[in-house]
């Protein structure tokens, strides 16, 4: 059997669509309403709530709980101030991406750890000779990630703290303790907050409550990957093959390849990686990760010849799809589709750094009618989305 | 007096897909086979009234593809379902499985080390690029590196250079898994006992060799090139017992136009010089052919059909020191009922899969010391299936048939098998199961026990190695069954081995008749 989240009593009464999807073994809400159309917008419009309970955690403390993760991640976590969260991949000791999640500094020597994919074993062997302890916390603590314009209101009306980007603090919400950070993945306003897996059913009905006048909706995975894609945020497993999934050595990423050289903190004098790393960026990565447009009017053509009105899909694509740029194979896009918000046909896409300067011109692979055409797109600067209220 | 082409001596899976291969290239083909069935230790026969049993083989999983595909099996009625799970019941009622589905099987694994569910995948894509990294060696004939021979020089090259084009990573991985035990490899990768014991048991599996004995780790990755429909690592059920894997094997042969005989046994192959030129078969008859082709294991073939006299000296004695050592035996039981574990007793999906009895790899190592010394495992490993949840007509409706492997149970027991030493055996496999299913002894109608001299005296097995002889090192690849005659040849003209005995080795396969056929054929495999 597949677990359910602590939240799975409220969740699973909302759920009249039925559709379920897998995250990490557990169940979540593929849409709550029987098509997901509302819920993408009113991330974009009010709030929405995700039970993102799936992700794995760990509390990594101790005298050296800095110095460790600092030995995993690209980013510079013994600089990380108490109460600040890094956004970080990390890698083997080959320079290849393994996994990327958060790290939060709950106070000087207390840390948690988000991740897509198990790293216990990773971090504990990292770990020796270290004075750090680990521990795998994901079934104990629940998480709901309150994302839109309003959720700054919303958690404002539960006496939570006003925080800044990529802050996190305690609070007490109806009684709970929590922590509350400012993240997410949808690009916008938002926030997540973190709860002992036995509070969740009332922490869950505190914020609906509070958010009520604000129109708040529950929220599943297709909206959210509407939005994902919108803000440009890379998803494992779909973007990129973890290194310890991949088969052959061309299915492996680094940093630089996945658009994260930014995390990547050369100064640190040593973490896994480090030197492939330092190599990689004197002679540039071979790939680049970027954002590609595909152009309304050679799409409409495309249709037009065939008789049909312009298809675009109504949720997020994720498959290999090949783009082209001067007659030969330039690159592949592995998610994209439609946003309803910015009315554009946008995609995430791997490309030979040759072809990925903003304003490249491409084609894209598209089946229209049983037949393969290319389209006409071109290389354009990520996110797609950035409203200001993001970092306000 | 009718003339073949080939004449195929032994009516095993081995032998029948050499015969289809001959067959299909437009050789005229008889094969002879001792017993009144064919299949060998494949075959599938009514024991008892509406019980059919895999006597001896029971599972398929390392039957290679390109036979399937070449020789269009599933035409010929193979039909392969899938094993999907190992649920290995443990001593104090808790039990540890391993489930197809890759979330459920964390779970399970996490409920007994969250580091080892983590451990587990990257172990196992570890051995699928091992799996795939030697893979390429099963499909050919091993080049002998002492030879002079330029193609044989030119397929080592190839080879060399193929292993110089492995990441250095797996390179060292595969060098380890060459030369360690497979509890020690174990070790490298995982804390818990039972998933220890039970994977390690696939490196012991056909050897009289504890999980703590070097080489003992390339076993278990030989188990691990387990591959159906290009999935690495999954094990199946034939449709009807494994003897429906022998009989579309023959089918296929048969249509291809190859005369199959049953009790037609061969006792000696004749010899004129340094060439063979016919069999004689047990009555007198004597049938020629230009080219012979011996399914039986490297000592009956040479010590018994040819006779040493007629061997170069070093060869024979080659083949007097090639290692049998017989292990394992098989008990199979017809049941008025499921059994029900007391981890798990209510019938389930764990009943459709294996059941291993292997709680940790002290456990296994026991059960060798007892070996090593001549005697019966007083606590054996076993791997168990139930063929009737599989396939309802294996047994009658509600009944069921329940095939278990044991070892160790040594060829060269002290003092000798013997009736009582047989039933002693039985009596030792049904109590320790018991243990894990008390209803067990009282669900048996009937019971069946298998030993190594049985597996000899039935099938012709030596020593009852169920693999034509121990898939260790020292024997495997271009030593397999004796230096310089890896390659389906022999020092006699015209005679050739087509058995498990030859490289790649045992386990339903076919690979070394298919093999030898191409070889014969002069074609590259």
């Amino acid at each position: 059997m597949l677990k359910t989240t602590p939240f799975h009593e409220r969740t699973a009464a909302l759920c009249v669509s039925h559709a379920w999807r897998r995250w990490a073994g557990y169940v979540v809400a593929s849409s709550y309403e029987l098509t997901h159309e509302r819920e993408y917008h009113v991330i974009r419009t009010a709030a929405a709530l995700f039970d993102v309970s799936p992700l794995y955690k760990y509390r990594v403390e101790g005298r050296d709980a800095a110095k460790l993760l600092d030995l995993v991640v690209t980013r510079n976590v013994q600089k990380a101030a108490v109460g600040q969260v890094l956004y970080t991949p990390w890698c083997d000791h080959a320079g290849k991406v393994i996994d990327d999640g958060t790290v939060a500094r709950l106070d000087e020597s207390t840390f948690r750890m988000t991740s897509a994919e198990p790293n216990l074993r990773w971090l504990q062997e990292n770990a020796a000779g270290l004075d750090a302890d680990i521990s795998d916390v994901s079934d104990d603590i629940a998480a709901l990630s309150l994302q839109g314009p309003a959720a700054g209101a919303i958690l404002a009306a539960l006496g939570a703290p006003a925080l800044k980007y990529f802050r996190v603090a305690a609070a007490i919400i109806d009684g709970i303790a929590v922590t509350v950070s400012r993240t997410g993945y949808t690009g916008d306003l938002g926030y997540e907050i973190w709860a002992e897996a036995r509070d969740a059913v009332r922490l869950w009905d505190a914020v609906m409550d509070a958010g009520r006048p604000y129109g708040i909706m529950p929220a599943g995975m297709l909206a959210l990957d509407m939005a994902r894609l919108e803000a440009g945020l890379i998803l494992i497993d779909v973007d990129y093959v973890p290194a310890r999934k991949a088969l052959i050595e061309s299915q492996l990423s680094s940093p630089y390849e996945i658009d994260l050289g930014w995390t990547v903190s050369l100064e640190k004098e040593r973490f896994n990686g480090r030197d492939a790393l330092a190599a990689e960026k004197a002679r540039g990565p071979a790939w680049q990760f970027v954002g590609v447009e595909v152009e309304w009017n050679s799409l409409e053509r495309l249709y037009s010849e065939v008789g049909l009105a312009t298809r675009l899909p109504n949720a997020t694509w994720r498959m290999s799809v090949p783009l082209y740029a001067d007659g030969g194979q330039a690159g592949y896009a592995t998610s994209g589709g439609w946003s309803p918000l910015l009315k554009r046909y946008i995609a995430l896409a791997h490309l030979r750094s040759r072809w990925a300067r903003p304003g490249t011109s491409l084609e894209m692979e598209m089946t229209v009618e049983h037949r393969r055409k290319r389209a006409s797109a071109r290389v354009v600067k990520k996110p797609f989305f950035d409203p200001p209220r993001k970092r306000a | 007096m009718k003339r073949y082409d080939a004449i195929i001596v032994g009516g095993g899976h081995n032998g029948l897909a050499c015969a289809a291969y001959l067959a299909r290239a437009g050789r005229k083909v008889l094969v002879l086979e001792r017993r009144e069935r064919v299949g060998g230790a494949a075959m599938t026969e009514e024991v008892f009234p509406g019980f059919r049993f895999s006597v001896f083989s029971y599972v398929v999983s390392l039957l290679r593809p390109e036979i399937i595909r070449e020789l269009e099996l599933p035409r010929h009625g193979l039909h392969i379902l899938p094993l999907e799970s190992t649920l290995t019941p443990l001593p104090d009622g808790n039990y540890l499985a391993q489930w197809s589905d890759h979330d459920q099987n964390r779970r399970e694994l996490a409920r007994h080390s969250v580091r080892d569910a983590e451990a587990y995948d990257e172990f196992g894509l570890l051995l699928h690029r091992m799996a795939r990294a030697i893979k390429p060696l099963l499909g050919v004939a091993p080049p002998d590196p002492g030879s002079l021979d330029p193609r044989e020089l030119l397929d080592l090259w190839r080879l060399g250079r193929y292993f110089r084009g492995l990441p250095e990573k797996d390179l060292h991985a595969l060098w380890k898994l060459l030369t360690m035990s497979a509890a020690d490899y174990l070790d490298e990768w995982f804390e818990g006992e039972a998933l220890k014991g039970t994977k390690s048991a696939s490196g012991i599996i056909g050897t009289l060799l504890g999980p703590r004995s070097p080489g003992t780790a390339y076993v278990l990755l030989h188990h691990y090139m387990g591959e159906l429909d290009g999935v690495f690592r999954a094990w199946g059920f034939a449709r009807g017992g494994n003897g429906s894997v022998s009989a579309a094997i023959a089918a296929a042969a048969q249509a291809h136009g190859a005369e199959i005989r049953t009790q037609a046994s061969v006792s000696k192959v004749l010899v004129n010089g340094s060439r063979a030129t016919a069999v004689v078969l047990d009555g007198g008859d004597e049938l020629r052919a230009p080219i012979i082709v011996s399914g039986a294991d490297p000592r009956r073939t040479f010590l018994g059909l040819v006779g040493e006299e007629r061997l170069p000296a070093e060869f024979a004695s080659a083949i007097r020191r090639y290692r049998f050592r017989g292990s394992s035996a098989k008990v199979n039981l017809a049941l008025a009922e499921p059994p029900r574990f007391t981890c798990m007793p209510e019938p389930g999906p764990h009943l459709r899969g294996a059941i291993s009895i292997s709680p940790s790899v002290d456990y296994l190592e026991r059960a060798y010391d007892d070996a090593k010394y001549g005697e019966i495992s007083r606590r054996p490993y076993m791997d168990i299936i139930l063929p009737s949840m599989l396939d309802p007509t294996m047994a009658p409706p509600g009944k069921h048939v329940m095939s278990i492997f044991v070892q160790y149970a040594p060829y060269h027991l002290n003092g000798g098998w013997s009736d009582a030493r047989r039933e002693e055996l039985g009596d030792t496999v049904v109590d320790t199961l018991t243990e894990y299913a008390p209803n067990l002894k009282g669900a048996i109608l009937h019971r069946q026990v298998v030993t190594p001299a049985d597996i000899e005296r039935i099938v012709g097995l030596s020593e009852g190695n169920i693999f034509q002889g121990e898939l260790t090192l020292q024997q495997m690849f271009f030593l397999r069954p004796a230096p310089a005659w890896a390659r389906y040849r022999t020092p006699i003209h015209g005679l050739y081995q087509c058995g498990a005995g030859t490289h790649p080795g045992g386990g339903v396969m076919g690979a070394a008749g298919r093999n030898a056929a191409m070889e014969i054929l002069g074609a590259r495999a």
